[in-house]
Protein backbone atom coordinates (compact mmCIF):
# COMPACT_ATOMS: atom_id res chain seq x y z
CA UNK A 1 0.00 0.00 0.00
CA UNK A 2 1.25 3.51 -0.61
CA UNK A 3 1.91 5.60 2.15
CA UNK A 4 0.97 9.41 2.21
CA UNK A 5 2.90 11.65 4.59
CA UNK A 6 0.53 15.04 5.27
CA UNK A 7 1.89 17.43 7.10
CA UNK A 8 -0.13 18.25 10.00
CA UNK A 9 0.83 21.75 11.50
CA UNK A 10 -2.05 22.59 13.29
CA UNK A 11 -3.59 24.60 10.48
CA UNK A 12 -7.03 23.30 8.96
CA UNK A 13 -8.97 20.23 7.17
CA UNK A 14 -5.83 17.52 7.99
CA UNK A 15 -8.35 15.22 8.79
CA UNK A 16 -10.59 15.76 5.44
CA UNK A 17 -7.44 15.87 3.71
CA UNK A 18 -6.23 12.25 4.90
CA UNK A 19 -9.72 10.95 5.24
CA UNK A 20 -9.63 11.72 1.03
CA UNK A 21 -6.47 9.93 0.42
CA UNK A 22 -6.96 7.01 2.92
CA UNK A 23 -10.21 6.52 1.10
CA UNK A 24 -8.31 6.31 -2.28
CA UNK A 25 -6.41 3.34 -0.70
CA UNK A 26 -3.56 5.00 1.05
CA UNK A 27 -1.65 4.52 4.03
CA UNK A 28 -1.89 8.06 5.81
CA UNK A 29 0.60 9.41 8.64
CA UNK A 30 -0.07 12.86 10.19
CA UNK A 31 3.10 14.37 11.30
CA UNK A 32 5.32 17.57 12.03
CA UNK A 33 8.46 15.37 12.41
CA UNK A 34 11.30 16.14 10.27
CA UNK A 35 12.63 13.00 10.01
CA UNK A 36 9.08 11.75 9.29
CA UNK A 37 8.77 14.55 6.71
CA UNK A 38 12.07 13.65 5.10
CA UNK A 39 11.99 9.83 4.71
CA UNK A 40 8.03 10.34 2.76
CA UNK A 41 7.63 8.63 -0.62
CA UNK A 42 4.63 11.14 -1.24
CA UNK A 43 4.12 14.62 0.84
CA UNK A 44 0.69 16.37 1.36
CA UNK A 45 1.03 20.37 2.71
CA UNK A 46 -2.42 20.82 3.46
CA UNK A 47 -4.03 24.11 4.85
CA UNK A 48 -7.00 25.83 4.96
CA UNK A 49 -6.21 29.79 6.72
CA UNK A 50 -4.14 33.10 6.78
CA UNK A 51 -0.45 32.58 5.01
CA UNK A 52 1.37 34.18 7.82
CA UNK A 53 0.07 31.87 10.26
CA UNK A 54 0.83 28.79 8.03
CA UNK A 55 4.28 30.34 7.84
CA UNK A 56 4.46 30.48 11.52
CA UNK A 57 3.22 27.39 12.23
CA UNK A 58 5.89 25.86 9.79
CA UNK A 59 8.93 28.14 11.21
CA UNK A 60 7.97 26.77 14.50
CA UNK A 61 8.76 23.45 14.05
CA UNK A 62 11.29 24.05 12.24
CA UNK A 63 9.45 22.52 9.09
CA UNK A 64 10.04 25.45 6.12
CA UNK A 65 14.00 23.99 5.50
CA UNK A 66 12.64 20.03 6.44
CA UNK A 67 10.11 20.73 3.09
CA UNK A 68 12.60 22.78 0.78
CA UNK A 69 15.01 19.43 1.21
CA UNK A 70 12.18 17.26 0.55
CA UNK A 71 11.16 18.81 -2.43
CA UNK A 72 14.69 19.03 -3.69
CA UNK A 73 14.80 14.78 -3.30
CA UNK A 74 12.39 15.06 -6.74
CA UNK A 75 9.84 12.60 -4.66
CA UNK A 76 6.52 13.81 -5.16
CA UNK A 77 4.62 16.34 -3.30
CA UNK A 78 1.62 18.56 -3.70
CA UNK A 79 0.32 21.74 -1.69
CA UNK A 80 -3.56 22.11 -1.39
CA UNK A 81 -5.28 25.68 -1.15
CA UNK A 82 -3.00 27.37 1.55
CA UNK A 83 -0.40 24.60 1.41
CA UNK A 84 -0.01 25.92 -2.96
CA UNK A 85 0.04 29.52 -1.83
CA UNK A 86 2.89 29.09 0.67
CA UNK A 87 4.72 27.36 -2.35
CA UNK A 88 5.64 31.18 -3.50
CA UNK A 89 7.86 33.54 -2.77
CA UNK A 90 5.78 35.90 -0.58
CA UNK A 91 2.41 37.63 -0.08
CA UNK A 92 0.42 40.64 0.21
CA UNK A 93 -2.25 38.81 2.97
CA UNK A 94 -2.50 41.22 5.93
CA UNK A 95 0.91 42.59 5.68
CA UNK A 96 3.82 41.43 3.02
CA UNK A 97 4.92 37.84 3.99
CA UNK A 98 7.59 35.34 3.10
CA UNK A 99 6.57 32.43 1.73
CA UNK A 100 8.43 28.97 0.92
CA UNK A 101 10.25 30.25 -2.01
CA UNK A 102 10.27 27.21 -4.53
CA UNK A 103 8.15 28.51 -6.89
CA UNK A 104 9.07 32.34 -8.36
CA UNK A 105 5.93 34.44 -7.76
CA UNK A 106 3.87 36.28 -5.81
CA UNK A 107 0.18 35.94 -4.28
CA UNK A 108 -2.37 38.05 -4.47
CA UNK A 109 -5.39 39.23 -3.49
CA UNK A 110 -8.51 38.35 -5.71
CA UNK A 111 -9.65 42.15 -7.02
CA UNK A 112 -13.29 42.74 -5.52
CA UNK A 113 -13.48 45.22 -8.39
CA UNK A 114 -13.61 43.71 -12.61
CA UNK A 115 -11.80 45.72 -15.21
CA UNK A 116 -15.07 45.50 -16.99
CA UNK A 117 -16.32 47.91 -13.44
CA UNK A 118 -18.41 44.61 -12.79
CA UNK A 119 -17.37 43.95 -8.84
CA UNK A 120 -17.33 39.89 -7.81
CA UNK A 121 -17.69 38.15 -4.40
CA UNK A 122 -14.32 37.25 -2.66
CA UNK A 123 -13.71 34.84 -1.42
CA UNK A 124 -14.45 32.83 -4.31
CA UNK A 125 -16.57 30.13 -2.95
CA UNK A 126 -17.56 27.88 -4.96
CA UNK A 127 -17.30 24.57 -7.70
CA UNK A 128 -15.74 26.39 -10.56
CA UNK A 129 -14.15 25.18 -13.97
CA UNK A 130 -10.47 24.16 -13.73
CA UNK A 131 -9.09 24.32 -17.41
CA UNK A 132 -5.55 22.47 -18.50
CA UNK A 133 -2.99 24.39 -20.13
CA UNK A 134 -2.94 23.21 -23.15
CA UNK A 135 0.93 22.45 -23.42
CA UNK A 136 -0.13 19.89 -19.92
CA UNK A 137 -3.71 17.92 -22.02
CA UNK A 138 -2.98 14.66 -22.32
CA UNK A 139 0.42 14.45 -20.82
CA UNK A 140 0.00 15.41 -17.10
CA UNK A 141 0.23 12.35 -14.82
CA UNK A 142 -2.18 14.03 -11.71
CA UNK A 143 -4.81 14.98 -14.33
CA UNK A 144 -4.87 11.85 -16.32
CA UNK A 145 -8.61 10.40 -16.71
CA UNK A 146 -9.54 13.99 -16.20
CA UNK A 147 -11.46 15.80 -19.44
CA UNK A 148 -9.29 19.30 -20.15
CA UNK A 149 -11.41 21.01 -17.98
CA UNK A 150 -13.45 19.82 -14.93
CA UNK A 151 -14.98 21.56 -12.04
CA UNK A 152 -13.63 21.72 -8.95
CA UNK A 153 -14.41 23.56 -5.36
CA UNK A 154 -12.31 26.71 -4.48
CA UNK A 155 -12.97 28.47 -1.11
CA UNK A 156 -9.90 31.39 -1.67
CA UNK A 157 -9.49 34.76 -1.13
CA UNK A 158 -6.29 35.10 -2.62
CA UNK A 159 -4.40 33.66 -5.66
CA UNK A 160 -1.19 32.80 -7.00
CA UNK A 161 0.73 34.13 -9.78
CA UNK A 162 3.89 32.43 -11.03
CA UNK A 163 6.76 34.77 -12.29
CA UNK A 164 7.11 31.59 -15.08
CA UNK A 165 3.74 30.87 -16.67
CA UNK A 166 4.96 27.88 -18.04
CA UNK A 167 4.14 26.17 -14.37
CA UNK A 168 0.75 26.91 -14.57
CA UNK A 169 -1.18 23.87 -14.77
CA UNK A 170 -4.38 25.01 -15.29
CA UNK A 171 -6.39 27.93 -14.57
CA UNK A 172 -9.69 28.87 -13.45
CA UNK A 173 -11.83 31.90 -15.09
CA UNK A 174 -13.86 33.79 -11.81
CA UNK A 175 -15.59 36.70 -13.29
CA UNK A 176 -12.97 37.72 -15.67
CA UNK A 177 -10.03 37.23 -13.85
CA UNK A 178 -7.81 34.34 -13.66
CA UNK A 179 -7.33 32.12 -10.45
CA UNK A 180 -4.30 30.12 -10.83
CA UNK A 181 -5.99 26.26 -10.42
CA UNK A 182 -3.10 24.49 -10.45
CA UNK A 183 1.05 24.45 -10.31
CA UNK A 184 3.47 22.33 -11.55
CA UNK A 185 7.13 22.71 -11.39
CA UNK A 186 9.01 19.13 -11.25
CA UNK A 187 7.79 16.90 -8.54
CA UNK A 188 5.94 19.95 -7.25
CA UNK A 189 1.84 19.48 -7.64
CA UNK A 190 0.05 22.74 -6.13
CA UNK A 191 -3.38 22.91 -6.25
CA UNK A 192 -5.98 26.15 -5.27
CA UNK A 193 -8.81 24.17 -5.27
CA UNK A 194 -9.62 21.65 -3.05
CA UNK A 195 -9.23 17.59 -4.27
CA UNK A 196 -10.64 16.35 -1.52
CA UNK A 197 -13.95 18.21 -1.60
CA UNK A 198 -14.06 18.18 -5.26
CA UNK A 199 -16.05 15.05 -5.27
CA UNK A 200 -15.57 12.19 -7.85
CA UNK A 201 -13.31 14.48 -9.73
CA UNK A 202 -11.00 15.53 -6.91
CA UNK A 203 -10.52 12.06 -6.11
CA UNK A 204 -9.61 10.89 -8.83
CA UNK A 205 -6.50 13.67 -8.87
CA UNK A 206 -5.95 11.84 -5.32
CA UNK A 207 -5.86 8.76 -6.76
CA UNK A 208 -3.09 9.78 -9.58
CA UNK A 209 -1.25 11.60 -7.27
CA UNK A 210 -0.68 8.43 -4.88
CA UNK A 211 0.21 6.46 -7.99
CA UNK A 212 3.31 8.85 -8.92
CA UNK A 213 6.69 7.32 -8.25
CA UNK A 214 10.03 9.06 -7.90
CA UNK B 1 -21.62 29.48 -9.62
CA UNK B 2 -24.33 29.34 -7.63
CA UNK B 3 -24.72 26.45 -4.95
CA UNK B 4 -26.96 24.16 -3.94
CA UNK B 5 -26.58 23.24 -0.13
CA UNK B 6 -28.45 20.80 1.88
CA UNK B 7 -28.91 22.31 5.14
CA UNK B 8 -29.15 19.76 8.00
CA UNK B 9 -30.84 20.83 11.72
CA UNK B 10 -29.19 18.29 14.10
CA UNK B 11 -30.08 18.05 17.62
CA UNK B 12 -28.74 15.28 19.61
CA UNK B 13 -28.22 12.22 17.00
CA UNK B 14 -30.87 13.12 14.92
CA UNK B 15 -32.45 15.29 11.62
CA UNK B 16 -34.83 17.47 13.09
CA UNK B 17 -37.01 20.20 10.81
CA UNK B 18 -39.08 22.51 12.58
CA UNK B 19 -41.17 25.59 11.18
CA UNK B 20 -40.31 29.19 12.06
CA UNK B 21 -37.12 27.63 13.55
CA UNK B 22 -39.39 26.04 16.27
CA UNK B 23 -41.56 23.21 17.12
CA UNK B 24 -38.46 20.64 15.88
CA UNK B 25 -39.49 17.51 14.44
CA UNK B 26 -37.32 14.43 14.71
CA UNK B 27 -36.54 13.21 10.95
CA UNK B 28 -34.09 10.60 11.04
CA UNK B 29 -30.07 9.61 11.26
CA UNK B 30 -28.20 12.78 9.79
CA UNK B 31 -25.85 10.31 7.94
CA UNK B 32 -27.95 8.51 5.90
CA UNK B 33 -29.52 12.09 4.74
CA UNK B 34 -26.16 13.75 3.83
CA UNK B 35 -24.84 10.57 2.14
CA UNK B 36 -28.18 11.31 0.05
CA UNK B 37 -26.87 14.41 -0.97
CA UNK B 38 -23.72 14.28 -1.77
CA UNK B 39 -24.31 11.18 -4.07
CA UNK B 40 -27.70 13.50 -5.92
CA UNK B 41 -24.94 16.17 -6.56
CA UNK B 42 -25.20 18.65 -3.19
CA UNK B 43 -22.75 21.16 -4.00
CA UNK B 44 -22.23 21.99 -0.29
CA UNK B 45 -23.58 20.39 3.14
CA UNK B 46 -24.31 22.44 6.17
CA UNK B 47 -24.61 21.02 10.03
CA UNK B 48 -26.37 23.47 12.56
CA UNK B 49 -26.50 22.23 16.05
CA UNK B 50 -29.80 23.55 16.59
CA UNK B 51 -29.60 23.24 20.53
CA UNK B 52 -26.03 24.00 21.14
CA UNK B 53 -26.15 27.62 22.30
CA UNK B 54 -28.57 25.63 25.06
CA UNK B 55 -25.65 23.27 26.19
CA UNK B 56 -23.17 25.86 25.68
CA UNK B 57 -21.12 23.78 22.95
CA UNK B 58 -21.35 22.03 19.86
CA UNK B 59 -22.25 18.19 19.94
CA UNK B 60 -21.64 17.48 16.46
CA UNK B 61 -18.06 16.67 16.48
CA UNK B 62 -18.54 12.24 16.32
CA UNK B 63 -21.16 13.40 13.31
CA UNK B 64 -18.85 15.15 11.42
CA UNK B 65 -15.99 12.80 11.57
CA UNK B 66 -18.41 10.24 10.60
CA UNK B 67 -19.48 12.50 7.67
CA UNK B 68 -16.11 12.86 6.42
CA UNK B 69 -15.31 9.64 6.67
CA UNK B 70 -17.46 9.30 2.73
CA UNK B 71 -18.65 12.54 1.97
CA UNK B 72 -16.21 14.59 -0.18
CA UNK B 73 -17.74 18.13 -0.55
CA UNK B 74 -17.57 21.06 1.84
CA UNK B 75 -18.79 20.99 5.39
CA UNK B 76 -20.01 23.70 7.24
CA UNK B 77 -20.73 23.65 10.96
CA UNK B 78 -22.52 25.86 13.75
CA UNK B 79 -23.74 25.77 16.85
CA UNK B 80 -21.86 26.43 20.11
CA UNK B 81 -18.90 28.02 18.53
CA UNK B 82 -17.83 30.25 21.15
CA UNK B 83 -14.16 30.25 20.55
CA UNK B 84 -10.89 29.80 18.61
CA UNK B 85 -10.44 26.10 20.15
CA UNK B 86 -14.13 24.88 19.01
CA UNK B 87 -13.57 25.88 15.72
CA UNK B 88 -10.30 24.42 15.80
CA UNK B 89 -11.97 21.05 17.25
CA UNK B 90 -14.22 21.12 14.09
CA UNK B 91 -12.06 22.02 11.46
CA UNK B 92 -9.63 18.94 12.99
CA UNK B 93 -13.02 16.49 12.49
CA UNK B 94 -13.54 17.29 9.18
CA UNK B 95 -15.45 20.56 9.12
CA UNK B 96 -14.61 23.09 6.10
CA UNK B 97 -16.36 26.11 7.83
CA UNK B 98 -17.68 27.54 10.73
CA UNK B 99 -20.37 28.64 11.64
CA UNK B 100 -20.76 31.42 13.94
CA UNK B 101 -23.92 33.23 15.28
CA UNK B 102 -24.54 33.74 19.19
CA UNK B 103 -21.21 33.67 20.85
CA UNK B 104 -19.92 36.36 17.93
CA UNK B 105 -23.13 38.83 19.19
CA UNK B 106 -21.83 39.21 22.81
CA UNK B 107 -17.94 39.48 21.79
CA UNK B 108 -18.06 40.47 18.24
CA UNK B 109 -14.01 40.38 18.01
CA UNK B 110 -14.27 36.86 18.23
CA UNK B 111 -14.76 36.98 14.38
CA UNK B 112 -11.24 38.50 14.04
CA UNK B 113 -9.77 35.96 15.76
CA UNK B 114 -11.53 33.17 13.73
CA UNK B 115 -10.76 34.77 10.77
CA UNK B 116 -6.77 35.60 11.69
CA UNK B 117 -6.21 32.12 12.39
CA UNK B 118 -8.60 29.85 10.07
CA UNK B 119 -8.85 32.98 7.19
CA UNK B 120 -11.92 34.66 6.09
CA UNK B 121 -12.90 31.86 4.32
CA UNK B 122 -13.48 29.60 7.21
CA UNK B 123 -15.54 31.79 8.66
CA UNK B 124 -19.24 32.00 8.51
CA UNK B 125 -21.73 34.39 10.11
CA UNK B 126 -25.22 32.42 10.49
CA UNK B 127 -27.98 35.46 10.92
CA UNK B 128 -31.67 34.74 11.92
CA UNK B 129 -33.39 37.16 10.51
CA UNK B 130 -36.62 38.54 11.73
CA UNK B 131 -38.71 41.25 9.97
CA UNK B 132 -39.53 44.23 12.36
CA UNK B 133 -40.82 46.59 9.78
CA UNK B 134 -41.00 47.23 6.39
CA UNK B 135 -37.37 47.47 5.23
CA UNK B 136 -35.98 46.10 8.81
CA UNK B 137 -35.00 43.19 9.99
CA UNK B 138 -33.56 42.25 13.29
CA UNK B 139 -30.90 39.40 14.28
CA UNK B 140 -32.13 36.52 16.56
CA UNK B 141 -30.27 33.60 18.18
CA UNK B 142 -31.21 30.20 20.14
CA UNK B 143 -33.32 29.12 16.89
CA UNK B 144 -35.35 32.63 16.69
CA UNK B 145 -36.08 32.83 20.27
CA UNK B 146 -33.99 35.31 21.49
CA UNK B 147 -33.91 38.95 20.29
CA UNK B 148 -30.99 40.65 20.05
CA UNK B 149 -31.42 44.04 19.19
CA UNK B 150 -29.28 44.44 16.62
CA UNK B 151 -30.13 45.49 13.29
CA UNK B 152 -29.19 42.82 10.33
CA UNK B 153 -27.99 44.99 7.24
CA UNK B 154 -25.29 46.52 10.58
CA UNK B 155 -24.43 43.77 12.06
CA UNK B 156 -23.82 42.23 8.83
CA UNK B 157 -21.81 45.08 7.60
CA UNK B 158 -19.76 45.06 11.04
CA UNK B 159 -18.82 41.37 10.72
CA UNK B 160 -17.58 41.25 7.24
CA UNK B 161 -15.25 44.54 8.17
CA UNK B 162 -14.56 42.13 10.93
CA UNK B 163 -13.42 39.23 8.55
CA UNK B 164 -16.15 36.92 7.80
CA UNK B 165 -16.09 34.98 4.98
CA UNK B 166 -19.62 33.78 4.27
CA UNK B 167 -23.23 34.81 5.40
CA UNK B 168 -25.68 32.23 5.81
CA UNK B 169 -28.68 34.55 6.11
CA UNK B 170 -31.98 32.62 7.87
CA UNK B 171 -34.96 34.12 7.00
CA UNK B 172 -37.03 33.38 10.48
CA UNK B 173 -39.96 34.58 9.42
CA UNK B 174 -40.28 32.37 5.93
CA UNK B 175 -38.19 29.13 7.22
CA UNK B 176 -40.53 26.31 7.13
CA UNK B 177 -43.26 27.59 5.01
CA UNK B 178 -42.48 26.77 1.58
CA UNK B 179 -43.86 30.08 0.82
CA UNK B 180 -40.41 31.44 -0.67
CA UNK B 181 -37.21 33.06 0.10
CA UNK B 182 -37.51 36.78 1.58
CA UNK B 183 -36.24 37.93 -1.27
CA UNK B 184 -36.21 41.41 -0.27
CA UNK B 185 -33.72 40.66 2.77
CA UNK B 186 -31.31 38.70 0.78
CA UNK B 187 -31.33 41.86 -1.75
CA UNK B 188 -30.73 44.20 0.82
CA UNK B 189 -27.88 42.12 2.52
CA UNK B 190 -26.47 40.94 -1.55
CA UNK B 191 -26.30 45.16 -2.60
CA UNK B 192 -24.48 46.16 0.25
CA UNK B 193 -21.29 43.41 0.48
CA UNK B 194 -19.30 41.76 -1.33
CA UNK B 195 -18.90 38.44 0.33
CA UNK B 196 -21.24 35.06 -0.70
CA UNK B 197 -24.74 35.12 0.62
CA UNK B 198 -26.18 31.91 1.33
CA UNK B 199 -30.00 32.59 1.75
CA UNK B 200 -32.08 30.08 3.57
CA UNK B 201 -35.61 29.41 4.92
CA UNK B 202 -38.79 29.39 2.77
CA UNK B 203 -38.38 26.74 -0.26
CA UNK B 204 -41.05 25.26 -1.25
CA UNK B 205 -40.67 24.85 -5.19
CA UNK B 206 -38.00 25.27 -7.43
CA UNK B 207 -39.33 29.13 -9.12
CA UNK B 208 -38.42 30.21 -5.22
CA UNK B 209 -34.54 29.97 -5.77
CA UNK B 210 -34.82 31.19 -8.83
CA UNK B 211 -36.35 34.22 -7.94
CA UNK B 212 -33.64 34.51 -5.08
CA UNK B 213 -30.94 34.30 -7.06
CA UNK B 214 -32.59 36.53 -10.20
CA UNK B 215 -34.18 39.54 -7.65
CA UNK B 216 -32.10 38.95 -4.72
CA UNK B 217 -28.90 38.10 -5.89
CA UNK B 218 -28.01 35.33 -3.38
CA UNK B 219 -25.26 33.39 -3.99
CA UNK B 220 -25.87 30.07 -2.83
CA UNK B 221 -29.14 28.65 -1.34
CA UNK B 222 -30.00 26.57 1.72
CA UNK B 223 -32.44 23.42 1.21
CA UNK B 224 -33.99 21.55 4.00
CA UNK B 225 -37.36 20.33 4.32
CA UNK B 226 -37.87 20.02 0.68
CA UNK B 227 -34.83 17.58 0.54
CA UNK B 228 -35.63 16.01 3.84
CA UNK B 229 -39.00 15.10 2.75
CA UNK B 230 -38.27 14.58 -0.92
CA UNK B 231 -40.77 16.90 -2.48
CA UNK B 232 -38.02 18.43 -4.09
CA UNK B 233 -35.45 16.01 -5.21
CA UNK B 234 -31.88 17.65 -5.34
CA UNK B 235 -31.42 15.85 -8.67
CA UNK B 236 -34.27 17.54 -10.23
CA UNK B 237 -33.41 21.00 -9.22
CA UNK B 238 -30.37 20.66 -10.45
CA UNK B 239 -31.57 19.71 -13.68
CA UNK B 240 -34.26 22.47 -13.99
CA UNK B 241 -31.53 24.95 -12.71
CA UNK B 242 -28.77 23.87 -15.06
CA UNK B 243 -31.43 24.25 -18.09
CA UNK B 244 -31.85 28.18 -16.78
CA UNK B 245 -28.48 28.92 -15.60
CA UNK B 246 -25.54 27.87 -18.06
CA UNK B 247 -23.30 27.89 -15.14
CA UNK B 248 -24.21 25.51 -12.66
CA UNK B 249 -22.00 22.70 -12.26
CA UNK B 250 -23.06 19.58 -14.65
CA UNK B 251 -23.63 16.54 -12.31
CA UNK B 252 -24.09 13.02 -14.02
Amino acid sequence: MNKITVIDYGMGNVFSVARAFEHCGAEVLLTDKPSEILSASHLVLPGVGAFADGMQELRKRSLTSVILEYVSSNKPFIGICLGMQMLFDATEEFGIHEGLGIIKGNVVAIPVNGNDGRSRKVPHIGWNKVMVKSSFQGNDPVFKSLDHSFYSYFVHSYTAIPSDEKTILADCDYQGFAVTAAVKQNNVYGCQFHPEKSGETGLSIIRNFISLTA
Amino acid sequence: MTRLIARLDIKGPNLIKGVHLEGLRVIGDPQLFAQKYYQDGADELIYIDSVASLYGRNNLVDIVKHTAQNIFIPLTVGGGVRSVEDANLLLRSGADKVAINTACMSNPSLINELANRFGSQCVVLSIEAKKTSKGHWEAYTDNGREKTGKDVLSWVLEAVERGVGEVLLTSVDQEGTKKGFDVELVKMVTDKISVPVIASGGMGEIAHIFKVISEGAADAVALANVLHYDTQPLKLIRKEMSAKFPFMRPVS
